[in-house]
């Protein structure tokens, strides 16, 4: 298979833009993890506040990848740097599925067990850490595997404004009309999904009470 | 009828209750008083589950006050004040991810208790609710309904508390386990004396369990009265319960063993 030859002849810059990929995708997950886990806990907790943050989470989520890259662009202190954009307009996407599955899962523990575990004198910290957020684990984590897998396929865009990642060679097969070249960019980024989706899911296993 | 020379354990003074419009509670006085098990008995939506949780501050009144042990509830920390009360409700609410012993000694555990008391403590209460010791190490969804009931129990009672609200313990049991819980509640509360205030809507329950059974509907208490003296009532409501479910009632009657 050609394909596979050129990925061989060329392995050195293929890992390389796969660690690139693996980074912007890495970083992106976790910001949105940071900003989006407690921000699904404290809309569960204030339905009031669900509707609007559920809203604009699914508004920035419509606008198309490439405008939003183009969009960010125009910041001062982001444009300057690509990888800092991408990973920003990665974040962004992945907040929704993330904060989303934290609402849900939080939301779906047995009102009987917390109201049990209120009435026996918890604090709502030792709630939430002992009780609510063991128990919407799986959930959650269900949204991070959806933001991953999406993350993966959307950093090859962030390759048209310089970013890097295994977009570039997708972006330069296309110029070059050379399937291997695209194959070569588009083949690792498909395993990487399925290898980030596969890790979540051991994580999730290895966090999921009993 | 009731001496009144002992301070009550529990006290609601003129407490009203509304959420939404909707008046759940009005000018609701009660005493409860130590040792004594007063059953809440009313239909559904009478205000029972209501005053339970008035009591631990899962609601607070709109106004009036509950005075517990003399003082009023509001006044000092509400975490405090829960873990001084044991709560059993129908639903039980276990923990699904902590064992039963987790589950049994989580108030214990976050109050430092050292681990081999707590350990000791376990074993101890999971003796005095009838539960084999190797009941210890399973998950909630391993037992019955019933022994899940225990475990609520058990739970309600690791940190010791004197008083105990139960909100329909028994009510999704099917008949043989609850006549069985019932029974073991009388000896459980012959040895403890826990002041306990029990909800139903099973007038037999009432009967059986309680020492008082106060009669409430449309969030008013309608009567207060010694199991007895309940059956006897010349009260049109009580007397409706009496009928509603039928003769034999005088033989579940708790005469005051205690």
């Amino acid at each position: 298979m050609n394909v596979f030859r050129f990925i061989l002849q060329n392995h050195d810059q293929v890992l390389e833009l796969t660690l690139e990929h693996l980074r912007l995708v890495g970083f992106s997950t976790l910001f949105a993890m940071l900003v989006g886990i407690p921000l699904g806990i404290v809309i569960a907790h204030r339905p009031g506040f669900s509707k609007p943050v559920l809203a604009c989470a699914n508004i920035i989520q419509t606008i198309p990848s490439l405008a939003l890259f183009g969009f960010l662009l125009a910041v001062p202190w982001l444009g300057e740097r690509a990888d800092r954009l991408a990973i920003l307009a990665l974040t962004l996407y992945a907040l929704l599925p993330i904060i989303r599955s934290t609402y849900t899962g939080i939301r779906g523990v047995d009102p009987a067990v917390v109201e049990a575990g209120r009435g026996m004198g918890l604090t709502e910290s030792q709630l939430l850490f002992q009780v609510e957020l063991p128990l919407a684990v799986s959930v959650i984590l269900s949204g991070v595997r959806v933001a991953v897998v999406i993350s993966v396929g959307l950093a090859t865009i962030a390759a048209a404004i310089g970013a890097g990642g295994l977009g570039e060679l997708i972006f330069r097969g296309l110029a070059m009309v050379d399937d291997r070249v695209i194959l070569a960019g588009a083949i690792p980024a498909a395993i990487l999904a399925l290898v980030a989706d596969f890790s979540v899911g051991r994580l999730e296993r290895c966090l999921l009470p009993r | 009828m009731q001496p009144t020379t002992a301070s009550p354990v529990i006290e609601f003074r003129d407490v009203s209750y509304r959420v939404s419009g909707t008046q759940v509670l009005s000018g609701f006085n009660l005493q409860v008083q130590s040792g004594e098990t007063l059953v809440l008995l009313g239909r559904s939506g009478s205000g029972k589950t209501t005053s339970l949780k008035l009591v631990n501050r899962l609601l607070s009144p709109t106004s009036g006050e509950i005075r517990v042990k003399g003082v009023s509830n509001r006044e000092g920390d509400v975490i405090r004040l829960r873990r001084s009360i044991g709560y059993v409700i129908q639903d039980v609410g276990l923990f699904p991810h902590f064992t039963v012993e987790r589950n049994i000694s989580l108030v214990p555990r976050i109050e430092g208790w050292p681990g081999d008391r707590v350990r000791a403590r376990v074993q101890e209460l999971l003796q005095t609710v009838g539960l084999a010791p190797d009941t210890a190490l399973r998950y909630p969804y391993q037992l019955s309904g019933g022994q899940r009931q225990r475990v609520g129990v058990a739970r309600a009672l690791a940190a010791n508390p004197e008083i105990l609200l139960m909100d329909e313990p028994f009510g999704a049991l099917d008949p043989l386990t609850r006549d069985e819980l019932q029974h073991e509640f009388l000896l459980l509360q012959q040895r403890l004396h826990k002041t306990v205030v029990f909800v139903t809507h099973d007038l037999r329950e009432a009967l059986r369990l309680g020492s008082r059974i106060a009669l409430m509907e449309a969030g008013r208490l309608v009567t207060v009265l010694p199991p007895l003296e309940f059956l006897r009532s010349g009260d049109p409501l009580a007397a409706a319960y009496v009928r509603a479910f039928g003769g034999s009632l005088e033989s579940a009657a708790n005469r005051g063993t205690s």
